[in-house]
């Protein structure tokens, strides 16, 4: 269904543009059909700038994003149009999407003005109604209501709805539940994993690394721009191979173990890139004679279906 | 000795009424003891960490007494709780990482604070230089803005700060929130340690998040719009809740093991009430799957077993029938 080919994103940034930041290197990973996939990583690893490069909200440096085949940098027009008919994204910050002297249901009235003018008022209000049904909303609660006055969770969904009456084949959801209460985020993680049981293909952008255990088959982690490792979710929270991984597996707290003493690096500013593996000023592993700042590992399949990118896996 | 907390009661002072965010809080911390305080946001568990020691307008002390080792606190008067803040007790407020002075340098902010406990900056010169050694903070960092400090970095000199003056209580508000997995163990383990090297006696731990709790809290209180609705060790909390919404929320949270395909988790129905005009009795009444005609009335907040208190009607029920 989508597939990135070693895609890369550089932003100019600094007075006049002088500066390069390297916020994403050539990521590759697809998404199949029906398939929830969580890519994961900490704050400035790059997880929303690859979802802005497949919603095309900003242009790609280098690689190929494929949807069905097709490169959707090719895409204008009509083409354009259709593709967003397919793929859409949801946000970290519901509120953020509203114009608060509005009422909320908005967002559904352009969306027929966009894309459904054939269709008469209520048969769109049919639509509406249903596609906020099947979010989990009762409709006589959520309609006619301004933002201030639903939830964080209510607005999530209405989000999800507007997407749902897309007949969206593509969902980015971009830590859409982080803002949310532990009581109301299970609703949408759980409506998530409905959805993608109905066909529903979901890039599940997280930082929170029990939520995507949850819900996705497969992970992705991310590190400075960097895919680190991926593959099975069960492989990678319970056999993370690269060093990374396995201090994240060990530092994310559980209800069910307690964490060992002392095991997490102590971290600073971090060092500048110097062209070899993204993690070495962290890792406990980095060889001392300084292959690992020089060589950058590529990802190897070490088990079926499990990539790692790190010296400690031949090949890599 | 340690801080007991007796019927304290704080709203929020607005145009259109009074915003009940702390309703009659008893509970007390025990020296050395480090309490979590969890619940969802808007419950009132910065509100209760403010009026401990900044109860400033529009904030509004309606009844309570709050004692710090067996002397009471002057809350009520800003002045007087000023020869104890940062002192006796200290805060590290919510987004206080972000708050510090983007202008001044480390040092300056830090001999500014003390200057104004007429502490010389001098004198705490050595003590503060071990204490960055212990937290793994190189001199430099006093001669940074704080721009240039990471956020992990940023927490730790605000907490070294805070608790320069070894304060008998720290209020930790929300302190690794922002930071990533592996930051957010090394500061609470820090936190932990901070209590060993006795810079603090006794230490409450806001955050939403329970799992964090679990890793470093002796006990839990949870709060629901602005009741106290359990208080109990860790354990208790976590493997045996007695509150309907304290087991309701324990069920709700995902966590690495539980898979949707396996286990299918359920939310809380409904959203919290509102503070401004909130019903009678039990605040989570409408959300309570037991809720009975009882419930209308505001339960107390009883110790059942030694250490474990419960403010629901049907838990005193059931307790005792058994
Ligand atoms: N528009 C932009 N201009 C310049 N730098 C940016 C821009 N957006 C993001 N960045 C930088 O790119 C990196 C990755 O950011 P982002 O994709 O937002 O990460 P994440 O979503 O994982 O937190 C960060 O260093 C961030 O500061
Ligand atoms: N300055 C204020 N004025 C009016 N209401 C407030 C103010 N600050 C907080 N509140 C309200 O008080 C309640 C408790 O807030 P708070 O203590 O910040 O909750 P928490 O820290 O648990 O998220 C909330 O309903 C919030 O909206
Ligand atoms: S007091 Fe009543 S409404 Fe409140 S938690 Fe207990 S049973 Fe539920
Ligand atoms: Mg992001
Ligand atoms: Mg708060």
């Amino acid at each position: 269904m989508l597939e990135l080919e070693a895609v890369s994103k550089v932003y100019r940034v600094g007075t006049f543009g002088g500066k390069e930041l390297r916020a994403v290197h050539r990521v590759s990973f697809d998404v199949q059909d029906g398939e929830v996939v969580s890519l994961i990583g900490e704050s400035g690893s790059g997880k929303s700038t690859i979802g802005k490069m497949i919603l095309r909200l900003i242009p790609i440096s280098t690689g190929r994003i494929l949807f069905n085949g097709v490169d959707i940098s090719t895409l204008k027009g009509v083409a354009l149009k259709a593709y967003y008919r397919k793929v859409q994204g949801v946000f970290q910050d519901p509120f953020s999407s509203y114009n608060p002297i509005f009422k909320a249901d908005r967002v559904f009235r352009i969306l027929q003005q966009e894309y459904f003018p054939e269709l008469s008022r209520s048969e769109w209000q049919d639509r509406v109604e249903n596609a906020l049904r099947a979010v989990g909303l009762n409709p006589d609660q959520v309609l006619d209501k301004f933002p201030h006055q639903l939830s964080g969770g209510q607005l999530q969904r209405f989000l999800i709805a507007r997407a749902l009456l897309l007949g969206i084949q593509f969902l980015v959801a971009d830590e859409i539940i982080s803002m949310l209460d532990a009581s109301t985020r299970i609703d949408v993680l759980n409506l998530l994993a409905d959805l993608k049981a109905e066909g529903l293909s979901i890039l599940f952008i997280t930082h929170d690394l029990s939520l995507g255990y949850y819900i996705s088959e497969r992970a992705v982690i991310l590190y400075r721009g960097c895919i680190v490792e991926m593959g099975l979710t069960d492989k990678i929270y319970n056999h993370p191979l690269h060093p990374y991984t396995r201090m994240l597996m060990v530092s994310v707290p559980r209800l069910d173990r307690k964490w060992k003493e002392g095991e997490v690096q102590l971290r600073g500013q971090q060092s500048e890139l110097a062209g070899g593996c993204v993690y070495y000023d962290r890792c406990p592993e980095a060889d001392k004679d300084g292959s690992c700042r020089s060589h950058e590992p590529v990802l190897v399949e070490v088990e079926p279906g499990h990539f790692v990118a790190c010296k400690l896996y031949p090949g890599a | 000795m340690s801080l007991q907390v007796e019927e304290l009661t704080v709203y929020y002072q607005t145009l259109k009424g009074d915003v009940r965010a702390l309703e009659e809080a008893t509970f007390r911390v025990a020296d050395g003891e480090i309490m979590g305080l969890a619940g969802e946001s808007g419950c009132g568990k910065s509100t209760l960490a403010n009026s401990l020691i900044l109860l400033k307008p529009p904030m509004r002390l309606v009844k309570g007494r709050v004692t710090l080792d067996g002397e009471e606190l002057p809350i009520h008067d800003m002045e007087r709780m000023n020869s104890y803040r940062f002192e006796r007790i200290s805060i590290i407020p919510q987004y206080a990482m972000n708050a510090l002075n983007p202008t001044q340098k480390i040092g300056k902010i830090i001999a500014d604070l003390v200057r104004w406990r007429q502490v010389d900056f001098d004198d705490i010169l050595p003590e503060l230089k071990r204490r960055l050694d212990l937290v793994h903070l190189s001199y430099d960092v006093l001669d940074m803005y704080p721009i240039e400090l990471s956020g992990g970095m940023k927490q730790r000199v605000v907490m070294v700060l805070s608790t320069l003056l070894n304060p008998s209580l720290l209020l930790a508000d929300e302190i690794t929130s922002a930071l990533d997995v592996s930051s957010q163990k090394a500061v609470m383990e820090m936190l932990v340690s901070f209590r060993g090297w006795e810079f603090v006696r006794s230490v409450i731990v806001i955050t939403h998040d329970l799992s964090i709790l679990y890793q470093v809290a002796d006990s839990i209180l949870i709060m629901y719009a602005g009741q106290l609705a359990e208080k109990a060790s860790t354990v208790a909390i976590i493997r045996a809740p007695r509150h309907p919404y304290t087991r309701m929320l324990i069920s709700s949270l995902p966590e690495v093991g539980v898979k949707h395909a396996e286990r299918r988790l359920t939310g809380i129905p409904g959203t919290p009430p509102l503070l401004l005009n909130p019903p009678e009795g039990c605040r989570f009444r409408e959300r309570c799957p037991v809720a009975f005609e009882k419930c209308v009335d505001v339960p107390p907040f009883i110790q059942i077993e030694p250490g474990h208190f419960v403010a629901c009607w049907k838990e005193f029920e059931t307790n005792a029938r058994a």
